[in-house]
Formats: structure tokens, sequence, C-alpha cells
């Protein structure tokens, strides 16, 4: 039963990605493709929608103090900053949305559309991932052993 | 403009799904539904939260079939020819790479971060869509001079 509610937030994501266009690489790139004569904007309402939902989402939620099933919730707001490594990687991103004009999401929801382009897509992604997690050390487990370490040192108050 | 393609409504619509969708990630699990996250720790986890993601990926894939056979005209994908299936392949492995070192895509920076405030988030977001935008260019540029 609790799977049904981990499998339906991404079943109404899924929906959300198909109903908007954005699993279309042809109307991506027609988004992207602000300076040709044939812009079409849709896309700007799919962000614009969604934000405008999350936002208010993100507010009420964090109204409580944890989530209704096991976990925790994040902070209100998120404490990224601007990093060299972080516009890095959009750029690199960006360079592959706009040669393909599919990204991660519409990918994954578009699996059973049988489309070779999208088995060699999502091939591609997670050899780039690893790629980034093994040789750059992305997505790195928080340091599991900073317990541990104190632990070691002992109390150093009580010594 | 394209003004035959363009869909706002549809688009709203989508939006707002995928907002209702983030929202309800959040609620129910306490997690950021950014994809390339949700994807990329389950190859590298952080926590014992694999479950949840396949769950939530399947849900993604299943969401999104049931979407395509129940409604009429949804669905169409029409991929860019340059390039080939090396192209699609070297386009994901960049897609991959990128996403991960800089800690998210779409849904993550865009979606999530931008409503969550985050600097990183929109930084990353405006970054994304200018090169994507130049790389469609130069694309249309080298392809067919030009032509759209």
């Amino acid at each position: 039963m609790k799977q049904l509610l981990y499998v339906m937030p991404g079943a109404l994501f899924g929906a959300g990605l198909v109903l908007s266009g954005m699993t279309n690489p042809a109307k991506v790139i027609g988004f992207l493709d602000v300076a040709g004569g044939q812009w079409d904007p849709s896309l700007a309402f799919v962000m614009a929608g969604a934000i405008a939902v999350f936002g208010v989402m993100n507010q009420l939620i964090h109204r409580r103090s944890e989530p209704l099933m096991k976990g925790k919730l994040p902070g209100q707001w998120s404490d990224t900053g601007v990093t060299t490594q972080g516009l890095v990687g959009a750029a690199v991103f960006g360079l592959g949305w706009g040669l393909s004009g599919i990204c991660p999401g519409p990918a994954i929801a578009s699996l059973a559309s049988g489309h070779v382009e999208i088995f060699v897509y999502i091939t591609g992604l997670l050899m780039g991932m690893v790629v980034a997690q093994q040789v750059f050390d992305v997505d790195a487990p928080k340091s599991a052993d900073s317990g541990d370490f104190q632990e070691r040192l002992g109390d150093p108050v009580a010594s | 403009m394209d003004w035959a393609h363009f869909t706002p409504w549809s688009a709203l619509l989508g939006g707002v799904l995928i907002g209702l969708a983030t929202g309800l990630t959040l609620l129910l699990n306490g997690k950021i539904a950014g994809i390339s996250g949700v994807l990329g720790r389950i190859l590298r986890p952080q926590e014992d939260d694999s479950f949840w993601r396949l769950s939530f990926l399947v849900g993604l894939a299943l969401g999104g079939a049931l979407t395509v056979s129940l409604v009429p005209g949804a669905g169409a994908m029409v991929f860019p020819k340059t390039g080939g299936l090396l192209g699609i392949l070297v386009a994901g492995v960049l897609v991959g790479f990128g996403t991960r070192y800089g800690g998210g895509c779409t849904s993550g920076h865009g979606v999530c971060g931008i409503s969550r405030a985050s600097k990183g988030g929109a930084a990353a977001t405006v970054t994304f869509m200018v090169v994507a935008g130049l790389v469609v260019f130069a694309t249309r540029v080298l392809v067919s001079g030009g032509a759209s």
C-alpha cells in the first residue's frame, strides 16, 4: 500500500510531462529556438505553472515538522549557492539538452514508447552520471564516519 | 512565432500537474523531485531510499505511458535527425554528467530550486537555458545554413 504512495506522485509527474509536451524533443527544441522564425514559447508555461503550484505547496508543507510518511523534511528554503561547479554542470547539461531536446524526466516518462532513441539516450545518461560520480566524486555519501571519528577522539570535555 | 504549435493551455496544465506531483513528493516523502537526483542517487545511494526512488521512476514511466494511451493526441515524439543515434548517445552522456556534476536538471534546479529560492538553482536554470538555446541556434545555422 505504501508503495502506491511512492508510485502515485511519479505517475502524476509523468502525466504532467506528457500533457505539457515536454516529452516531444521537437517541441523542446522549438522552445529553445528563440532566434528562429518558428519560436514556440509553450514550455515557458510549463515551468511557470509548476513553480506557481510547487512554490505555494512548499510553503504550506513546511508548516509541518515532518512528511506524512517516514523521512525528514528538507529546509523550507534551499541553501544552494552559485558555484563554479554548478555553473559548469549546468552548461554541460544545456549542451546535451540543446543537442537532443531530451532531459532526464521526459526520457524516463517515455520508456514505454519503444523508441530506440530513448533507450540510447538513457544508456548515455547512466554512463554520464557514473562518470561524474566515480571520477569526480559527485553524490558522495555524507561523511558517514564523522560520528565514528568523534567517538574515536573521545569526548573532548571528559578526558 | 510558431503560432501553429503554440499550446499554452496544455503546457500550463502539464506544469500544474508537475508542480502538484513535486509537492506531493515533498509532503509524503520529504523528498525533492529533481529527476536527475532521483535517478542518480540510485546509482550512488546516500541513504536507504532506493526503494522509494525506483518506485517513483516506475511511476514516472507508468504515468507517461497511461497518459499517452488515454489522451488522444498525446505522446507525439519527433527526434532531431542531426547526429543520429550516436548524437543522442553523446547528448545523453553530456546530460548525465552535467546534471549530476551541477546537482540538478530542469525539475531539480528549475522547478524545485527556483520555488525554494535557490540562488544556485536560478543560476543553473539560466545557464542551461541559455546554453541549450545557443546550441539549438548553432545547430540550425550549421546544418541548414540558418533556415528554420
